[in-house]
């Protein structure tokens, strides 16, 4: 162990100590930043952030649920975040989005409610009705705001499904164990929608945390979205230059040198692995805390932060080590990298937001470590916590263990570390 | 007392290339051994084996009664190597280099840092140990890829080709450093193809060529195999012809044999003052002009010459 932290301490100290290398790690993302900060406006007074997002919303439910929705827009916590507009027609809405006189149009079909609260028969057949689905009509030449009032939405949707499930699981539980007669599960269920759509605050626990410890309103920064697109984007620069280095160094001869050392191939190639994580996360740390003094930016839970930097790192590591392991020269991995760093940072959000992308390249983004990044750092930056992070936490953390067993099947074919 | 060194019937394949045919020979404790051949004769490739970098595909090495193959890790421990091209991290300094190599060495604390400063010492280099490897001439940086191999005090020391491409002054103070290493009690396994260097240093020498050790003894064991001959060096001007000069010489009474290499005709012969005016009359016969004639004493050189009919730069 000792061997696999000199050895990654050591390439640590080495990409450090290159000035181009530095340049692509830290200068070009800050730059980058401040230029898209000064583009949006992030700099040119106000409080920075983004707010007063036109939303327009038809609410054709009218029952609990797309009530508890309209109430959630129309709460305290988000009344400087949004201005909402209610319509009738789901058509005129849409105009509005066309004609770009909103960020986004919330469409509540009719019978939502109906959908989420079985009936009695429902409960008596044993088959519920499939949920009718909110539809967010976003505006593609605002995808920042769409996507904040599309991240509202999947909250409130992924509280009221979970909300759904405990109900009918708890109402099922009390008909099988005699506890309610089926044919008054309806109207349990519409009691325990009903307490769950009145209970205070915002409405249907939809806590949106948009109050910082200090009770100061946190508007969704635009720049909590940008700063991490592009470390995340840079990231991948940061793993395929560490992966280089392991092809540079069996050509310059210092692999095969630490090959006749008494160190054993897994240790050597445990330090490279190493050395990638430690600069990888080095990189990320120094962007983070240069944004959070130099634009006053709120990156959010600190745990959360750090949580999701080493799964980030983790697995952008391991497509550094891929791409290592398929090129056969350090100039190969380097071309390679800077082109799938480009590609990932366009699929996975570093650019433009991922949901004002095709439904397609949405589903490949997945392989990114910037989708999932960035998934995990807006849901930081919305005021959530580590608690929060679980998805993109577990799905970098496999990303990157899956990485890791293809690089180390391709290098033991390809006898990399043989000599 | 045995061998620090046993190799027997060392083989490396690369699919159909046998890079290096069978070869055997030990090295003594306190031997400075010299494996002398042309580019490409397998130098690099053994060391390669017994350093435990490559697999062999036949036969055996013991190096202090481990076996390379079956217990490389021993071996390493008991071993330096001075690879022929630069291993260092030009983006480190001296001193880091020595320092992280020392703990891969499994050198630490003040151990360590004593053996890196009695090595920058050595190699000349304690007053620039704080510069980036970068910034070094050739032969100073030459002279840390050597100190690394020292670090661990090894037993045995394996040294590929360390003069290649540095200047005649940082050669001279690699040559003493290998001496005196040796005289410390270091065994030393010294590759190269300068005749001149394995003639100064080494207690024995082996000859290798297409992966055959094909001679293997003392110079004065050597030198015998070629008789009591002389070697003429014929420098010839500019634009005459080695080949043609060596063809009629090898039909010179008195002329064991004539090679033509670059601008030169080497003439192997018992008695050089018996052959020195035929040869001059072959030469003006065929309008080439001599520029100078050298008379060697039989040397390694010769040996090579004379087991594989080619001079040792071919």
């Amino acid at each position: 162990m000792t061997k696999l932290l000199l050895i990654g301490l050591k390439d640590l100290k080495l990409a450090f100590r290159d000035r181009a290398a530095l340049i692509l790690m830290l200068l070009a993302p800050f730059l980058l930043t401040l230029g898209l900060g000064f583009v949006t406006g992030r700099f040119s007074g106000g409080s920075g952030g983004i707010s007063e997002i036109p939303v327009v919303i038809v609410n054709l439910d009218g029952e609990q649920l797309g009530d508890a929705l309209v109430d959630v827009f129309k709460s305290d916590d988000l009344s400087e975040l949004v201005t909402l507009t209610e319509a009738d027609d789901p058509e005129a809405a849409r105009r509005l989005i066309d004609e770009d006189e909103a960020a986004a149009a919330i469409l509540i079909p009719e019978g939502f409610t109906q959908s989420i609260m079985p009936s009695a028969e429902q409960f008596a057949g044993g088959n519920a009705a499939d949920p009718v689905k909110i539809e967010v009509y976003a505006n593609p030449s605002r995808p920042t705001s769409a996507g904040i009032v599309k991240a509202i939405v999947d909250e409130f949707a992924s509280r009221v499904e979970e909300g759904r499930i405990t109900g009918m699981t708890a109402v099922t539980q009390m008909i099988v164990t005699g506890r309610l007669a089926p044919q008054d599960a309806e109207a349990a269920g519409q009691a325990m929608g009903e307490r769950l759509a009145e209970s205070p605050g915002t409405g249907l626990g939809i806590a949106l945390n948009t109050n910082t410890a200090s009770g100061e309103t946190n508007d969704f920064d635009v720049l909590a979205y940008m700063a991490p697109g592009m470390a995340l984007m840079f990231l991948m620069f940061t793993t395929s230059y560490g992966g280089r280095s392991l092809l540079a160094e069996r050509s310059q001869g210092t692999l095969p040198r630490l090959l006749v050392s008494p160190t054993s191939t897994a240790q050597v190639l445990g330090g490279k692995v190493m050395g990638i994580f430690f600069t990888g996360a080095a990189q990320l740390f120094i962007l983070i805390g240069a944004s959070t003094l130099f634009f006053q930016l709120k990156w959010g839970d600190p745990l959360g932060v750090i949580a999701l930097v080493l799964a980030a790192v983790f697995a952008a590591t391991g497509w550094g080590m891929l791409i290592t392991a398929i090129a056969r020269t350090p100039a190969q991995v380097g071309n390679l990298g800077s082109a799938i760093m480009l590609i990932f940072g366009i699929m996975g959000g570093s650019f433009i937001q991922l949901e004002a992308l095709p439904e397609v390249v949405q589903w490949f983004s997945k392989i990114t470590p910037n989708a999932w990044g960035l998934d995990g750092f807006t849901t930081l930056a919305l005021g959530n916590s580590l608690a929060h992070l679980g998805r993109p936490l577990l799905a970098l953390t496999i990303m990157g263990a899956v990485l890791f067993t293809i690089a180390v099947i391709v290098f033991n074919r390809k006898g990399i570390m043989q000599k | 007392m045995p061998p620090i060194l046993e190799v027997q019937n060392l083989v490396k394949k690369y699919g159909d290339f046998t890079a290096v045919k069978g070869i055997s020979f030990d090295i003594q404790e306190g031997e400075i051994f010299s494996l002398l051949g042309p580019n490409g004769a397998g130098k690099t490739t053994t060391i390669s084996m017994l350093s435990t970098l490559y697999e062999p595909t036949g036969g055996e090495a013991v190096v202090g009664g481990h076996s390379v193959t079956k217990d490389p890790m021993a071996v390493r421990n008991l071993i330096g190597v001075v690879p022929q091209e630069l291993a260092l991290y030009e983006d480190l300094t001296a001193r880091e280099n020595l320092v992280f190599w020392g703990q891969m060495y499994n050198l630490g604390g003040s151990r360590l840092k004593s053996r890196v400063d009695e090595i920058l010492e050595q190699i000349g280099l304690a007053d620039k140990a704080k510069d980036r490897v970068k910034t070094y001439s050739g032969g100073m940086k030459r002279r840390v890829n050597i100190g690394v191999g020292l670090l661990h005090k090894p037993r045995l020391l394996f040294m590929d080709e360390p003069t290649v491409g540095i200047d005649p002054q940082s050669r001279r103070a690699i040559l003493d450093t290998v001496k005196d290493l040796n005289k410390q009690g270091m065994t030393v396994l010294y590759t190269t193809h300068y005749m001149e260097e394995a003639q100064e240093l080494s207690d024995r020498v082996g000859i290798i060529d297409h992966g055959e050790l094909i001679a293997l003894g003392t110079q004065k064991d050597l030198t015998r195999q070629v008789g009591e001959t002389e070697t003429l060096i014929l420098h010839l001007g500019e634009n005459d012809d080695p080949q043609a000069l060596a063809a009629a010489l090898n039909n010179v009474h008195g002329v064991i044999k004539a090679e033509p290499t670059d601008g030169e005709v080497s003439v192997i012969c018992p008695e050089a003052e018996d052959v020195l005016a035929a040869v001059v009359t072959a030469a003006n016969e065929r309008g080439i002009k001599i520029r100078s004639i050298d008379i060697r004493e039989p040397n390694l050189e010769a040996v090579f010459l004379h087991l594989t009919g080619r001079a040792l730069r071919d």
